[in-house]
């Protein structure tokens, strides 16, 4: 009734007798037993004999793979010359071998590896290629944004502006919590070693100073950029390519609408919108860490603080701080949605590009911080 | 179309096999979604070597009911035996043998993405026996050779395949361990008539070849009269019929006479 039991292993004995040998196949030839099987076939000697019996009397059960073994290893003799014959075949299994005639799989042909150096070459000039192209795609989606924020200035019905709100709802209204929370730590922390220093040299308030300066300028923005690349990044990447792989993008096309248009530039214009007001939320989240624990570790009354910081920083270092937002904004959304759109069949293909979509935001988010402080430092700001 | 009973010769059952054991033995079964009764005491058997059609409208919960005895949905009333054994009663080791003994076909083929077509019909034996790559590959591409795919169809990923061919391979994966049961769900749905006739004709020889009992859940008018040894109908939260086609003619039920006598199923009467 159960085919897997009786579990009994399967063997072969061969006796040979000078020109005769004989091959006696017992247990069962299932699926479960495939490894003693192959084992079982693979040690059969059957040395110089020319005429070879193969007695399958002993095979209680067998399944295709079994059958598989029995005809792998009677071809086998047959191609070293031998003449096989097959003896107390039950009708079962004679039927599968019969089956099995009629599929015989062609063995796979053998690829060989390149060399090294080769491999490595081929690689290199693969990857500058599909660095260059993506360049281009990129910069192909730049310009279909240009493009339709300068007709949305003559027809606003372009804009789409639900897509936007809501895309801004997600990107912006959800990410204020973990924002303002990240942030909050990260000024706290800022604030305590700083004083820690300072403090030896008697110079605590300078605290101010430096917390001032560097959440406003820098520490704020790129909070907000790196979290917002990282949870609306990876969605939109996320959500452009499961809608690839559903064929949701070409159905698109072929109502005539530009995917870009439709999925690409509203999430773009939402982000960009939506990162300076958490750049802005982060570093006020930031200053008020700041304040808390020079009040409560150096002492520092808030009065005093607010005092300082008066004299410290200008307005202009927030302006600089939020002016570099959108700029980030751009990036993370057209590195999302261009890395979105590049998704295959496959979800291994969507999770590459989910994960180098987030890696590539927030790295270029970083060099566009350093691109931007050389050039404030080179206006002089 | 050829009357189930004049096919070809067909492989002798496994030793000790009996031909009028149940493999499947659906008693008393009561699911629903909240509120919703999708059945109610249902019962349903299946016997070995058979081809059972499972028909019903659209929603009825064809698809339900297979997943159902497939432990994706859980039952709020009665049991369900495959090969004799309770499924509930299993412990977890048996359960785990029981599962190798049917193979699934689901209705969009549920390849695995990332896989190759042969990697892909390789999982159930790298996941559950200690098999030899060479071993492995032979396999694969003889079931391969079974279900009907070209050699070539063999390093493709799933996303390169046409609906027909993602239906082949997961049938060729579905069959990798040799199962003695096949739940198939809608074959033939999206395939042209002349591929669905051929899928229709691969899995009865299938069950010739490989002594397989099948469960296939079909709308396809054509499977039931052309490949199904007995048909059972879903209406009412229950199964009202399981019979072969030509008894459900006559058979007294407002679902079951629209459905054979209807405009689409008049056509096949007198033909079969």
């Amino acid at each position: 009734m159960d085919v897997r039991s009786p579990p009994e292993q399967p063997s072969i004995t061969v006796t040979r007798d000078g020109d005769m040998a004989t091959a006696v196949f017992s247990g069962a030839w299932t699926v479960g037993n495939a490894q003693y099987a192959e084992a079982a076939v693979t040690a059969v000697d059957c040395g110089k004999a020319m005429r070879v019996t193969l007695d399958l009397s002993g095979v209680t059960t067998a399944d295709s793979s079994g059958a598989w073994l029995i005809h792998r290893e009677r071809a086998n003799a047959e191609f070293e010359g031998r003449r096989v014959e097959l003896a107390n075949v039950s009708p079962r299994l004679q039927f599968l071998l019969d089956e099995i005639e009629n599929h015989i799989p062609e063995p796979l042909p053998h690829e060989r590896r390149p060399y090294a150096a080769i491999r490595f070459l081929t690689n290199l000039g693969e990857t500058t290629v599909t660095i260059g192209k993506d360049l281009v795609e990129l910069l192909a989606i730049l310009g279909v944004f240009g493009l339709r924020l300068a007709t949305a200035a003559t027809n606003p019905r372009h804009l789409r502006l639900t897509s936007i709100l809501s895309n801004f709802d997600r990107t912006c209204r959800g990410a204020v919590p973990i924002v303002m929370l990240m942030s909050f730590l990260v000024g706290l922390i800022i604030a305590q070693q700083a004083g820690f220093y300072l403090q030896t040299f008697g110079a605590a308030l300078y605290v101010v100073d430096l917390s001032g300066v560097l959440i406003l300028r820098e520490i704020g923005v790129l909070l907000a950029a790196i979290l917002v690349a990282g949870r609306s990044g990876s969605a939109f990447t996320a959500e452009i390519g499961s809608m690839r792989m559903q064929e949701e993008v070409d159905a698109l096309h072929t109502l005539g609408l530009d995917p870009v248009e439709v999925l690409v530039v509203p999430r773009l214009i939402a982000l960009i919108i939506a990162l300076p007001v958490l750049a802005f939320l982060s570093a006020i989240a930031a200053m008020c860490g700041s304040i808390l624990i020079t009040w409560l570790y150096l002492g520092i009354t808030p009065d005093l603080y607010m005092q300082r910081l008066h004299e410290a920083v200008t307005p202009l270092e927030l302006y600089v701080g939020i002016s570099k937002a959108p700029f980030m904004a751009l990036i993370i959304g057209l590195v999302a949605c261009s890395e979105g759109l590049k998704v295959g069949g496959s979800s291994e293909s969507l999770g590459r590009h989910t994960t180098s979509a987030v890696v590539k935001a927030i790295f270029l988010v970083i060099v566009v911080d350093g691109l931007f402080a050389m050039f404030f430092a080179a206006v002089g700001i | 179309m050829t009357a189930p009973s004049d096919g070809p010769r067909r492989i002798p059952p496994t030793e000790g096999g009996n031909a009028d054991e149940n493999v499947i033995e659906v008693h008393d079964v009561t699911v629903s979604f909240g509120t919703f009764n999708v059945f109610k005491n249902l019962d349903l058997e299946v016997k070995r070597g058979e081809i059972l059609g499972f028909v019903g409208a659209s929603g009825a919960g064809k698809s339900v009911l297979m997943r159902t005895i497939l432990e994706l949905v859980p039952k709020q009333h009665g049991t369900i035996r495959l090969f004799g054994k309770d499924i509930d009663a299993l412990p977890p080791a048996e359960s785990a043998e029981l599962n190798k003994r049917y193979g699934v076909l689901f209705q969009m083929g549920a390849l695995f993405s990332s896989l190759t077509v042969l990697e892909n019909i390789q999982v159930p034996m790298r996941e559950n026996h200690n098999m030899s790559p060479r071993l492995m590959d032979e396999l694969a591409l003889m079931k391969l050779d079974m279900v009907g795919l070209a050699r070539s169809a063999a390093n493709k990923l799933p996303s390169e395949l046409s609906g027909g061919m993602i239906k082949r391979a997961g049938l060729a994966r579905a069959l990798a361990l040799d199962p003695e049961l096949l739940f198939v769900d809608e074959p033939t749905s999206g395939l042209d008539p002349i591929g669905a006739a051929a899928f229709d004709s691969l899995i009865k020889g299938l069950r010739d070849t490989l002594g397989l009992t099948v469960y296939m859940v079909t709308h396809d008018l054509d499977s039931l009269y052309s490949v199904c040894d007995r048909v059972a109908v879903l209406a009412d939260k229950r199964v009202v019929a399981a019979e072969p086609v030509q008894k459900l003619l006559d058979f007294d039920h407002p679902w079951v006479r629209e459905y054979f006598r209807g405009v689409r199923g008049r056509r096949f009467i007198g033909h079969a």
